[in-house]
């Protein structure tokens, strides 16, 4: 079948469109020169700064830290919920899960900051109200992942596991959990990659004193761009596209997922 | 002693009563199926009697002791489903030690009774393949062996062969009524098919809207049903409308505008009463209508048409009231498969004691 060179064209714009200014980042990263404006010359320099910077040192191990308990927390949490999905088929579960997902992000940070702050307090602010709030809203994630997994699968299976002798514990450790990893695995991924590259609830629920990378990054360029911002946003770039890679290695059809829980939460409204 | 007692249970789901007041018991060793079409309730009977389901009256007793607080893992029942349900994650040999895993049977104990199970439905060399690997035969004997492995007092199978190609169908059978036969493990059957039922069972209760029809032999189901809907359910039959006549060592019924026929006794009958005569197409005697026939029941109609098999022919007679009778003939004859054309008047007759007066 022959295409319309129309076609050829507008989608070659798209992903121009898309692509191109990632590609700037990336290049300009190497650019030797104090200014993104003009290329001058070929440098592992800004690099070299950006290894040598505590503070951003700092902000990247805040990062991974957060990242990593957040998207833990989320996965056991979002798993649990999953299940509970499937398994007994409430309007109400799902509707409560997945709500902070379709919520703006804006609304979420800014109630979890009036949350923490009446509840723990004006100083509540810290590592661990980051990770609640990214928790929150990463456990919606897995637990779509982990329901529309299951939702594919012969429910006699679980059944013939019972039946066979195995207590529901042992199912779900024998069975159910090892036919759901590859959701899990990617929905942790996700959580992953979701929680280190978010700004907006992050702003809302770090305080002064737990700088993130992306809140890091933000108060940088407010002085000026220098390409040590290109250099991290370069690093950033190829950790999340890795894990994305990897996500959807494990479970092709998780990329589709976002869609489908903003249509749910579009659908129940 | 029955080793399955089903006293007189009844499940409901919101209106609609799935089982209603079933009661009957199974004997060890036995080979017992539950038949019926769709939705009559031989499904949800073999969920509660699994564990995966409750009565809402009633109790089921399996040796002597009410299972009604007893979770499916420690029933000694296994199941085998109409998916089969294999584990996925597992290889062939891995899905048959589950249950002996979960019995807590030490290894060495697994490895041989595995070996064993394998070498039973013929799959040793499959032993660790996964059963996507497998054909659907395959599958079915690897969920058989696993349901069987660890010996439970009780298999249920829930048309365990719905899924299979009629060839295969019918191997699988054969397989099946031998390994019920070789291990002596008692078996509940589900199916909807008859002609499966009918080839299998020792025992079959034909089931309809939640109740149990009839609870009989094989061959006195098809051949003494006991109402209108297991004449219909099981075999091919021919029904007409009649009314009873007379009583006595024989009876005799007036089929409409057909006229009188003679029919075999049934005590407990007045005259008068309204049923349907049922006769399978087997007992019905075709010739040219020509021909005399002997027997005391006959009639002369003309080919509608005919269905060849290839052993039989099954031929339809129009009959001079406009009702439709099937008579079958063997074509047993060497170098004839045909005896009659469309239209040919033919005689269809059929003896004193074929067939039955039914009222229900």
């Amino acid at each position: 079948m022959r295409r319309s060179p129309l076609l050829w064209i507008s989608s070659a714009l798209v992903f121009a469109f898309l692509y191109i200014p990632l590609i700037v980042v990336v290049v300009f990263s190497f650019n030797n020169s104090k200014l993104n404006a003009e290329w001058v010359g070929f440098t592992f320099g800004w690099y070299y700064v950006l290894f040598n910077d505590a503070a951003m040192i700092q902000a990247a191990l805040n990062s991974l830290i957060i990242a990593f308990v957040a998207a833990t927390l989320a996965t056991v949490l979002g798993t649990m919920a999953g299940i509970a999905m499937h398994r007994y088929r409430s309007r109400f579960l799902p509707f409560m899960t997945l709500t902070p997902l379709a919520m703006p992000e804006i609304l979420l940070g800014v109630s979890l900051l009036i949350f923490f702050i009446s509840v723990f307090g004006e100083n509540a602010l810290s590592l661990l109200t980051v990770i609640i709030a990214h928790t929150t809203f990463c456990i919606g994630f897995v637990a779509i992942v982990v329901r529309a997994r299951l939702s594919g699968m012969d429910e006699s299976i679980f059944e013939a596991a019972r039946d066979l002798g195995a207590t529901p514990w042992k199912t779900f450790r024998l069975v159910t959990f090892p036919m759901i990893l590859p959701a899990v695995i990617a929905g942790a991924l996700m959580s992953f990659t979701l929680s280190i590259d978010d700004f907006v609830i992050t702003f809302f629920t770090a305080g002064a004193g737990v700088p993130t990378l992306p809140l890091t990054i933000y108060t940088m360029i407010k002085i000026s761009v220098t390409p040590e911002v290109n250099a991290l946003s370069t690093l950033m770039m190829l950790l999340t596209l890795f894990l994305i890679i990897v996500a959807t290695r494990v479970a092709p059809d998780v990329l589709q997922k976002k869609q489908m829980v903003n249509d749910e939460a579009e659908n129940r409204a | 002693m029955a080793l399955l007692e089903i006293r007189n249970v009844s499940r409901r789901f919101d209106d609609f009563v799935a089982v209603d007041h079933v009661d009957f018991s199974v004997n060890a060793g036995e080979f017992f199926t539950l038949l019926g079409p769709s939705g009559c309730g031989k499904t949800t009977l073999l969920r509660m009697i699994a564990g995966f389901d409750q009565p809402d009256e009633g109790a089921i007793v399996l040796d002597g002791i009410d299972l009604k607080d007893t979770p499916p893992e420690k029933r000694p029942v296994h199941t085998v489903f109409q998916s089969y349900a294999l584990f996925p994650h597992m290889t062939v040999e891995q899905n048959i030690a589950f249950p002996l895993k979960m019995a807590r049977q030490s290894e060495d104990e697994i490895r041989v009774k595995v070996k064993n199970a394998l070498s039973q439905v013929a799959l040793n060399d499959r032993a660790a393949r996964y059963p996507h690997e497998l054909s659907g035969g395959q599958r079915q004997r690897v969920a058989l062996a696993r349901g069987l492995v660890n010996r439970p007092r009780l298999l249920l199978l829930d048309e365990p062969l719905g899924a299979l190609d009629a060839k295969l169908r019918e191997q699988m059978q054969i397989e099946l009524i031998a390994l019920q036969r070789d291990i002596g493990v008692t078996f509940v059957f589900v199916t909807h098919s008859q002609a499966e039922a009918l080839a299998l069972s020792h025992r079959i209760a034909v089931m309809n809207h939640g109740r149990i029809e009839q609870l009989d032999e094989p061959d006195r189901l098809y051949g003494a049903p006991k109402n209108r809907f297991v004449a219909d359910f099981i075999g091919n039959v021919n029904m007409h409308e009649a009314t009873g006549q007379s009583g006595g060592a024989t009876l005799t019924l007036l089929l409409g505008k057909l006229g009188q026929i003679t029919a075999p006794a049934r005590p407990g009958l007045a005259v008068g009463d309204a049923g349907v005569f049922v006769i399978r197409p087997e007992q019905v005697s075709i010739r040219a209508a020509s021909e005399a026939s002997p027997d005391p029941n006959q009639f002369v109609g003309t080919v509608n048409g005919f269905l060849y098999i290839g052993d039989v022919t099954t031929y339809v007679v129009d009959l001079p009231d406009g009702a439709r009778l099937e008579a079958l003939l063997p074509n047993s004859a060497p170098g004839r498969a045909k005896f009659f054309e469309l239209g040919d008047p033919v005689r269809v007759s059929w003896k004193a004691e074929a067939g039955a007066f039914l009222t229900s």
